[in-house]
C-alpha cells in the first residue's frame, strides 16, 4: 500500500519538477532549434512511457498486494499482448528516431556559403584562425609549431600569409552568417563547446573535425572545453562574441595576420617609415 | 507453454552427463582459501568486490564534497579530483559490478540452479579468483605509488592518458592498464567455465528453456564478455606499449607544452573504438545478469510465473547480439565520420524494443500476482523504476543529434548512473537479501533492510533525477568546479550542495547494510532451506548451506520450468522444479 503511494508520488514529483524547476536549457543562440524540438518530442514520449509504466506498476502493487487467502493467476504468456506492446514501442521509437536522423543530416551538411573559422585547442587555451582576404586558410602542421608560430601555420604557403590569427583573445562571429568550425588540437583531445549554440565536436590531434551553425543571437557567450584534457580541463574557458556585420568587420580590421605576427619587427619598421 | 510446464513427464532417459569426479579438499587451506568449490569462490569474489566497492563509495563521497562545497576541502585539488572520478568509475564498472555479478552470483548460482555439483573446471575457477584478487591489488597499488593513481577519466582516452599533464602519468596509468589486463585474464578463465557449465553441466531434465532467467542473464552476459573484453585487452596492451616503449598506436604527432614528442602517425580515435567495442557490451554485461536475477525475484515474491518467459529469453539474446553494433553511440561527438551517426543511432534505438519488452513483462508479472513486499521485492521494484528512468534517458543520448548538446554534460552522468549504477546495484542488494539465507542459514534483518531500501532508493532518485536538468542546461561533467559561467545561475550551486548531502546520506545507509550483513550472520532469524517458497533448484538442496558437492548422493531431476507458482489445482502456491508431476487424473 505504502509502496504504491510512494511510486505514484515519484511520478507526480518528477512531472512537477520537470515543469517547475528553475533548471532548463539556456536560451538558444543558433539555428539548431531543430535539436531542441527533437528533445521536446523525446521528453513527451519518454515522459509518457515513464508515467504509464510506473503508475501501472503502482496500481498493480495496490490491487494485487498480498492478503490472506489470495492466490496469483497462472498466465505464462499472452502472445497478442506481447506483440502489440512490441509494435507500439517500435512506433514510439520511430517517432523519435525519424526527426533525429533528419536533423542529423542537416547537422552534418554544411551550407556552401558558410564562413570558415579554425579553432585550435591546446592545454588549456583556445586559439583561432580566420582565412584572410583570399578566403583560404593556409596549410598547417604540427611540425611548423614554434614559439613564434604556435598554430603551426606553414610559413611557405602563400594562402596562409593573410590568415588572421587570434591568440589569447575572444573569438567574434558575425550574426546570421553560417559558420563552419574547423577543429584542430595539438596535444590531446579537446572539445569546443558553447551551450547556447547546442553544437559540439571533439578536436583530435592529428585530424581536423568540424561542425557548423548560424549564430542567431547577439551577445557574449561562454566557451568551455567539453572533453577531459588533463589537470587544467576545468580552466579551459573563453568567450565568443556574436555581433552584427558592421561591428564584426570593425573588430576584424583590428586583428593581426599571420604575416604581421611572424615579422613584428619588420612590420613595425615599415609602418614607421610610412609615417 | 504447457509443454514447457508439464513436459518430460514420462520416464527419463539415462543421465546425459556422468556425475563428475569432484576434487575433495584435505585441509583447511584447500577448503577455505585455495578452494575449488564454486560456492567458496563465489563468497571470495563477492567479499573482494564489495570491499573494493567500499573504496569506490568513499571516492564518490570525496568528489561529491568537492562538487557540493567547492573550495572548502582544499586537499581535493584538480589532480586528486580527477584521480577520484577515474578510480570510482573503473572500480564500480569492472571490479565491483562485473566481478560481483559474474564471479559472485555466477559462481554461486550456476551450479546450484542447474543441479550440478560444481563448475566444470574447478581448478581454473580457483585461478580465476586469485588472478582477480591480484588485479585488484595492482589497481590499489596505484594509490601508493609516486604520483598516485591515474586521473585520465575511466575511459582512459589517449593521448592525455599517458601524457604529463594528466595525474598518475608516472605509475598510475601503468598499474591501471596492467590491472585491466590481469582482470581480463582472470575473467576469461572464469567466463569459459560459466559457459561450459551452463552448456554441459545441467542435470537431467534441465533443458535450456527450463533454466531460470538468472542463468540466462548470467550466461548471455558471460558470452558477451568473452567476446568484448579482448577489445579492451588489445587496447590496454597497445597503450601500455605507447607509454612504456614509445610506440605510436594511439599517438599522433604531438606538441605538448611547446615540446615536440617522438610519437607520430597513431590514431587516438582507434582507442575509442576499441574501448567502446568493449565498453558498450560492458553495460549489458552488467545489465543482463541484473535483468535475469530481477525476473526471478519478481516472480518469486509476486508468487506468479514470469510473464512471457520465451520472449524474455529471446529478448536477452537479442539485446546481447545488438549490443555489439551500437558501440559508437558513445562517440557521436568524437569526430568520427558523421555518416556513422545514422547507423549507430538506428541500431541504438532498435535495442530499446527488446529492452522495453523486458520491462513490460516484469510489470505484467505483477498483474494479478500475490505481491509480498519483502525486502528483495522492494529492491526489485526500485530497480524497475530506476531502470525505466535511466533507460528512457538513453533514448535522448542514443538519438545522435540529441546527443550533441547533451554529451559530456551532467545529463550523461545522471543517465548512466541511473541505468547502470543505481539500477543494477538495486538488483545486487535485492539478490543479497534473497540468497543470503541460502549462504548463511539466516535471514537478514527486515527492519534494517527496509531502512536500507528506502534511503537508498529515494536518495538515489533525488541525486540523479535533478542532475539531468543541470546537464540539459549545459553544465559540463568532469569539472573540478563550475566556477563563474554566465549561463549557470547560482541555484545550480545550491542543487549541487543538496545532491552532495543526499549522496552522503545514501552512503551512510550502505553502512547499515554492511552492519546487517555481519550482524545477521550470528543473530539473524533461522531461515530453513527454502524461506521464500521458491521453485528453483538452489532452494531444494538437502542441506543448507549446501555442502561440498551440493546434492548429497544423487543429483536432482528436473520435471518442470522454473516458474510454477500458483499453479491451479496445486496444494501449495509453488512447485519446485524437481517435483515430479502428478499423473493426470490422479
Amino acid at each position: 500500500m505504502g509502496v504504491a503511494i510512494v511510486l505514484a508520488l515519484v511520478v507526480i514529483g518528477s512531472v512537477v519538477f520537470h515543469f517547475l524547476s528553475p533548471w532548463w536549457w539556456t536560451p538558444i543562440a543558433s539555428n539548431w532549434h531543430y535539436i531542441d524540438d527533437t528533445i521536446i518530442i523525446t521528453f513527451w514520449i519518454t515522459g509518457f512511457v515513464f508515467a504509464a509504466v510506473v503508475l501501472f506498476m503502482a496500481y498493480c502493487l495496490f490491487r494485487f498486494r498480498h492478503r490472506e487467502g489470495n492466490r496469483a493467476a497462472y498466465e505464462p504468456e499472452n502472445k497478442r499482448l506481447e506483440w502489440w506492446l512490441a509494435i507500439g514501442t517500435g512506433v514510439g521509437v520511430a517517432a523519435m528516431l525519424a526527426p533525429g536522423l533528419v536533423v542529423w543530416h542537416q547537422f552534418v551538411t554544411v551550407p556552401k556559403d558558410a564562413a570558415t573559422v579554425e579553432v585550435i585547442g591546446q592545454q588549456w587555451q583556445w586559439a583561432y584562425r580566420l582565412p584572410g582576404a583570399d578566403g583560404k586558410l593556409g596549410a598547417s602542421d604540427i611540425a611548423h609549431i614554434t614559439p613564434e608560430n604556435p598554430l603551426g601555420v606553414d610559413p611557405k604557403d602563400p594562402n596562409g600569409q593573410d590568415d588572421v590569427v587570434i591568440q589569447g583573445d575572444n573569438l567574434h562571429l558575425q550574426l546570421g552568417k553560417p559558420v563552419k568550425m574547423l577543429l584542430r588540437a595539438v596535444d590531446v583531445v579537446h572539445d569546443f563547446y558553447v551551450p547556447e549554440f547546442r553544437a559540439k565536436m571533439d578536436m583530435i590531434p592529428g585530424s581536423v573535425t568540424y561542425y557548423w551553425f548560424t549564430p542567431t543571437l547577439a551577445g557574449t557567450f561562454d566557451v568551455l572545453c567539453a572533453e577531459l584534457c588533463g589537470t587544467g580541463h576545468t580552466f579551459m574557458r573563453g568567450n565568443v562574441v556574436v555581433e552584427p556585420e558592421g561591428q564584426y568587420q570593425a573588430w576584424l580590421q583590428q586583428q593581426k595576420t599571420f604575416a604581421q605576427l611572424q615579422a613584428p619587427a619588420r612590420t613595425q619598421a615599415r609602418n614607421e617609415a610610412k609615417n | 507453454m504447457v509443454d514447457v510446464t508439464h513436459g518430460a513427464a514420462g520416464p527419463l532417459s539415462a543421465a546425459e552427463v556422468e556425475d563428475v569426479e569432484l576434487y575433495h579438499p584435505k585441509s583447511w587451506i584447500t577448503t577455505y582459501v585455495f578452494s575449488q568449490d564454486a560456492k567458496i569462490i563465489a563468497i571470495q569474489y563477492s567479499t573482494v568486490a564489495l570491499s573494493i566497492g567500499l573504496v569506490a563509495l568513499v571516492l564518490s563521497w570525496l568528489m561529491r564534497l568537492q562538487l557540493g562545497f567547492p573550495g572548502v576541502f582544499s586537499f581535493i585539488d584538480p589532480d586528486r579530483y580527477y584521480q577520484f572520478i577515474t578510480m570510482h568509475g573503473m572500480i564500480m564498472v569492472i571490479y565491483l559490478l562485473t566481478a560481483l555479478f559474474l564471479g559472485g552470483f555466477g559462481n554461486y548460482l550456476i551450479p546450484l540452479m542447474l543441479g550440478a555439483r560444481d563448475m566444470v573446471f574447478p581448478y581454473v575457477n580457483m585461478l580465476s579468483f586469485w588472478i582477480y584478487l591480484l588485479a585488484v591489488l595492482v589497481l590499489v597499488a596505484g594509490f601508493f605509488l609516486p604520483g598516485g593513481p591515474t586521473g585520465a577519466g575511466w575511459t582512459l582516452y589517449p593521448p592525455q592518458a599517458i601524457l604529463a599533464n594528466t595525474p598518475g602519468q608516472q605509475w598510475g596509468i601503468i598499474v591501471m592498464l596492467v590491472s585491466l589486463i590481469l582482470f581480463i585474464v582472470g575473467f576469461t578463465m572464469g567466463g569459459l567455465n560459466y559457459v561450459v557449465t551452463v552448456l554441459q553441466g545441467r542435470t537431467r531434465g534441465m533443458t535450456l528453456m527450463r533454466m531460470p532467467l538468472t542463468i540466462w542473464g548470467i550466461f548471455t552476459a558471460t558470452v558477451m564478455a568473452l567476446l568484448a573484453f579482448p577489445a579492451l585487452f588489445v587496447g590496454a596492451v597497445m597503450m601500455l606499449l605507447d607509454r612504456l616503449i614509445g610506440t605510436s598506436f594511439f599517438m599522433p604527432a604531438i606538441v605538448t607544452m611547446g615540446e615536440r614528442l617522438a610519437h607520430k602517425g597513431g590514431s587516438p580515435i582507434l582507442f575509442q573504438h576499441l574501448f567502446w567495442f568493449f565498453g558498450h557490451p560492458e553495460v549489458y554485461i552488467v545489465a543482463l545478469p541484473a535483468f535475469g536475477i530481477v525476473s526471478d525475484l519478481i516472480s518469486t515474491h509476486a508468487r506468479k510465473n514470469i510473464f512471457g518467459y520465451r520472449m524474455m529469453v529471446w529478448a536477452l539474446v537479442a539485446i546481447g547480439a545488438l549490443s555489439f553494433v551500437v558501440w559508437a553511440h558513445h562517440m557521436y561527438v568524437s569526430g568520427m565520420h558523421p555518416a556513422f551517426g545514422f547507423f549507430f543511432a538506428t541500431t541504438t534505438l532498435i535495442i530499446a524494443i527488446p529492452t522495453a519488452i523486458k520491462v513490460y513483462n516484469w510489470v505484467l508479472t505483477l498483474w494479478r500476482g500475490d505481491i509480498h513486499f519483502t525486502v528483495p521485492m522492494l529492491f526489485a521494484l526500485g530497480f524497475i523504476v530506476t531502470f525505466v528512468n535511466g533507460g528512457l534517458t538513453g533514448l535522448f543520448l542514443g538519438n545522435v543529434v540529441v546527443d550533441v548538446p547533451l554529451s559530456d554534460t551532467m545529463f550523461v552522468v545522471a543517465h548512466f548512473h541511473m541505468v547502470m549504477g543505481v539500477a543494477p546495484i538495486m538488483v545486487i542488494f535485492g539478490a543479497i537479501y534473497h540468497w543470503y539465507p541460502k549462504v548463511s542459514c539466516r535471514m537478514l534483518d527486515d527492519t534494517l533492510g527496509k531502512l536500507h531500501f528506502w534511503v537508498t532508493f529515494l536518495g538515489a532518485y533525488l541525486i540523479f533525477f535533478p542532475m539531468h536538468y543541470i546537464g540539459l542546461m549545459g553544465v559540463p561533467r568532469r569539472y573540478h568546479e563550475i566556477g563563474a559561467m554566465a549561463f549557470i545561475p547560482p541555484s545550480v550551486a545550491t542543487l549541487n550542495a543538496f545532491i552532495s548531502v543526499v549522496a552522503l546520506t545514501v552512503g551512510a545507509a550502505q553502512l547499515v547494510f554492511l552492519f546487517n550483513l555481519v550482524w545477521s550472520l550470528r543473530h539473524g532469524r533461522e531461515a530453513g532451506g527454502n524461506p521464500w517458497h521458491a521453485t528453483t533448484l538452489e532452494w531444494q538442496t538437502p542441506q543448507t548451506p549446501p555442502p561440498h558437492g551440493n546434492w548429497g548422493k544423487s543429483l536432482p531431476v528436473v520435471y518442470r520450468w522454473a516458474y510454477d507458482y500458483s499453479v491451479p489445482g496445486a496444494a501449495q502456491d509453488f512447485l519446485p522444479q524437481n517435483q515430479p508431476p502428478v499423473p493426470r487424473g490422479a
